[in-house]
Formats: C-alpha cells, structure tokens, sequence
C-alpha cells in the first residue's frame, strides 16, 4: 500500500528541512505516532536509524528504520530495519514566492502476508492516509508560526535598533 | 490458554503428571484418556517458536484483534525494553482466550518478533487439534522447566496464575482478579530475580456468558487426577448453546478488550532481599484488582464495551 500526503507551506525549504530531519521534533507533528527515538550514533543524516511507532488500529506498528538518502532542504528517505515493511519519504521542492511543496510519502505491507496482509493493508490505509494528512497540517502550522515568530522577532530587532 | 501455578506443578517435560486415578472403572478409563492425550503433547521446545512465521501471520492477527475485539493495548512503555521479565495477567474468556491474541499482537508489534515472548499454557490447550501452531507463537506447557528456560533467555514470559480457574468463572465476576492464591509466580520472579509486569485485561469474559465452572463436577469424574483439570465449565456459547467442558471451544461473542500493562515491579528493590509472599501476592492483587476496576469503569455495555 501507498500513500502520500502533499502540501504547501509559506516557508523557504530550508525552514521546513530544519522540521523534518530534526529526531527530536518528529513528536510534535507527526500523527499517531507513539514513539520515535533515536537508535544509532548520529541522530541525523543518512545512516542514522530511528525506531517509530505508529498507532494503527489494536497496535503500535512499526519498528527501526534507516535513513537511506539524505539530501538537505530536497529529500529524505528511510527504509525499514526491523517490523513491518515500509519506506518513506519527504519530498520538498522549491515554488515561487518563498514557498515549498512538501510530500510526505509512505509503503508499506508485510512480505509474506498473502491474502490476510492484503486486507490487513486495505483496511488501515484509512488510518494511515488521516495520520499523514493530519502530519502535513501540524508540519505547516508549525514551520508557519515559527516564520512568523521569526518575522515579528526581525521587526522588533529593527524597532529597537 | 491458561495456567502458571508453575511451581508447585510438577512434570518432566511440559507434560501433566500421569496419574490413573482410583481403582474405579471411571478412573481407570479417564486414566487411559490422558495418558492418550498426554502422548499427543510432543515436548515443548522454546525453540518452536519462529519469529518468521509470527511476523506473517501479524496481519490477520491484527485484522481479529482490531476489527473483531477492538483490542486497544495500553502502557507497553512499562514493559522494560530488554531482559528476562515476567508478565503476570489476568485471564478470561473460557479456552479460547481473546486477551492473550490481542496481548500477543501488541507485544509482537511493539517490540519486534525478535524479541523472544513466551507464553505459558495448559497441557490440554497444546493438545487441541488445530492449536499446534500457538507453539509457533511461543506458547509453551506450563511447567517450572519451560518458565525457568525461558526466563533464562532473557524473554518475556506472560503467565496467568489463574489458570484454568480464572479464565471459566461466571461472567459476574468478570471484574474481579482471583488468582486463587497461587503464588508460584512469584517464586519464579524471585528465582530468577526479574521484575514483574502485571497486565490487566477486560472484556474477555463477556465473549460467553460463563455460569459455572463446575469444580465439583470435575472432582467427581476425576477430571484433576487425569488431566490436571480442576474444573468442567458451564457456559452458554456459540454454536453449541449449553457449553459444558468448553473441550472444543466456542465463538466468542466480538466483546472490546482493553489491556493495561503496569509499571514493573522490582520485588528485592521494593520488599528487601527476602521477600514475603503474601505480602507481594496481596501487593500485585491490589494493583492489578484496582486497574480492573478502572477499566470496568470506562465501560458503558457488555460486550460492546
């Protein structure tokens, strides 16, 4: 099963690249899930492995995942280690007027599952399409409010000065 | 599923002592039986259990637990991360017992299948046809060597000390924990110094509508001395209606589970070195008897929960 979310955000990449590939931010906007923490030396980068937890139905599903491609203010995905199946991915991609596109996209299934995972797929892809969906909201609102507070910071510097 | 009265039962193997009983006719052919039954239990090995296989049935699993039982599973976060550990439930829902399908589930998905998590059961469980494959799960015969081995090997080891008597009582007393003062379980935790996790579940008894467990009944065949069966409960149930034995099973009724696990108990941390028993027992009683009653509260109707 795939599924993505896309958006538009009123911050320059870079702005949302500082939300995504930070660990300990993902808590603050990613929906549902229950647990996100960091399981290698580096806790960002490519390499870097994550274990995350997303609620989804009677579980927590999930597992480790590993960072495979690490392009700062373009893309980062991850692949899993351990758990259910899945790859991800964020995809920012610059638009006029300091805006950016985000997609956050996500796989998943279990190998091996025949007809049950299938279904199994079927019947959380509701679940997990709201998570990613409700995930691009909270990412936007956050990235926005702290260009405004960036903003109104920057004005009052200038007042003062 | 049931039984952790682990140390006080003997058994060689995961396999019910052979005992034929009285000189009655009776006893003799019940004797017969069992040991006919106890033949069929091949040893339990903690190395059936194959992480491969649960990992591909997790989907299905995930389909009955979520959209059948509603299972929601709360405060795995309490569970320590690595080590031996005990996880010590309560139990319901007659033989098929839906809390430890919606327990696995979680654990499985939350930890990983590579976490090794056995589960402690009846002989007569591992026996049933068509329940061979719970050993793939990790359900091992409850005796002392299984639990020993797998506390050994650092696992998680769910039991229920209720066994057999907790899991048939009438569905009135669905909110009420009653390990029948069995404390072997926490002979096991002190052997093995490993903390204890009591997990809490609600719900499983409303999935029949459970009238006795008829322990005299089971006294007067001789049903202990065969089969290590203290009882032969009587339940109203699908398909069969009157339920007596509960030998085959039932369709459960889709009743909402609810799990809480709780923070972990380190026993010589919080009792000193020695522990005393009906100290803990009462100790683990009250905590887990006062989650129950937390959970029964949230509850607005049987089985739709």
């Amino acid at each position: 099963m795939r599924i993505h979310a896309p958006i538009e955000i009123s911050a320059p990449p870079e702005a949302v690249w500082e939300w995504v590939s930070d660990p300990t931010r993902a808590l603050h906007f990613f929906s549902g899930v229950t647990r996100w923490e960091v399981c290698s030396d580096e806790p960002t980068g490519l390499g870097s492995r994550y274990r995350m937890l997303l609620r989804v139905g009677s579980a927590e599903v999930g597992g480790i995942v590993e960072v495979i491609e690490f392009s700062p203010n373009r893309d980062m995905a991850w692949t899993s280690v351990t758990g259910l199946d899945q790859r991800g991915r964020w995809r920012l991609r610059p638009r006029p007027g300091g805006r950016t596109h985000v997609e956050l996209r996500l796989s998943y299934g279990v190998a091996g599952a025949g007809l049950f995972g299938w279904i199994a797929e079927q019947v959380g892809a509701p679940t997990v399409r709201g998570h990613l969906q409700r995930t691009v909201r909270q990412l936007k609102r956050q990235v926005e409010q702290e260009q405004t507070r960036r903003r109104a910071a920057a004005r009052r510097a200038a007042r003062a000065a | 599923m049931s039984e952790a009265g682990i140390a006080e039962r003997a058994s060689s193997n995961g396999h019910a002592r052979e005992e034929s009983g009285g000189p009655g006719f009776a006893s003799r052919v019940l004797g017969g039986l069992a040991r006919q039954v106890q033949g069929r239990i091949p040893t339990a090995d903690l190395d059936e259990r194959d992480p491969d296989y649960i990992r591909d049935t997790l989907p299905r699993l995930w389909l009955l637990s979520s959209l059948y039982f509603r299972g929601e599973v709360r405060g795995l976060g309490n569970i320590p991360e690595q080590g031996g550990v005990l996880l010590v439930g309560n139990h319901s829902g007659g033989n098929l017992t839906p809390d430890t399908t919606v327990f696995t589930l979680a654990f499985s998905a939350y930890f990983g299948v590579e976490r090794a998590f056995y589960q402690l059961a009846h002989n007569l469980v591992l026996s049933m046809p068509g329940l061979g494959l719970l050993r793939k799960y990790g359900t091992v015969a409850a005796s002392p060597q299984n639990a020993r081995k797998a506390l050994e090997s650092d696992a998680a080891l769910l039991v229920y000390p209720g066994g057999d008597h907790e899991v048939h009582r009438p569905s009135w007393q669905r909110h009420r924990v009653d390990f029948d003062g069995r404390k072997g379980f926490i002979r096991l935790a002190l052997e093995h110094d490993v903390p204890i996790v009591p997990v809490v579940s609600v719900g499983g008894q409303e999935t029949a509508l459970f009238l006795s467990q008829g322990k005299g009944l089971a006294s007067a065949l001789g049903l202990d001395r065969a089969f290590r069966l203290k009882v032969l409960p009587i339940s109203i149930a699908l398909p069969w209606g009157l339920n007596v034995g509960d030998m085959l099973g039932h369709i459960p009724l889709p009743a909402k589970i609810t799990i809480e696990a709780l923070p972990p108990i380190h026993l010589r941390e919080e009792f000193g070195e020695q522990p005393d028993l009906d100290e803990v027992y009462d100790h683990v009683m009250r905590l887990m008897q006062e989650t129950l009653d937390g959970l029964a509260s949230e509850r607005r109707f049987p089985v739709l929960g």
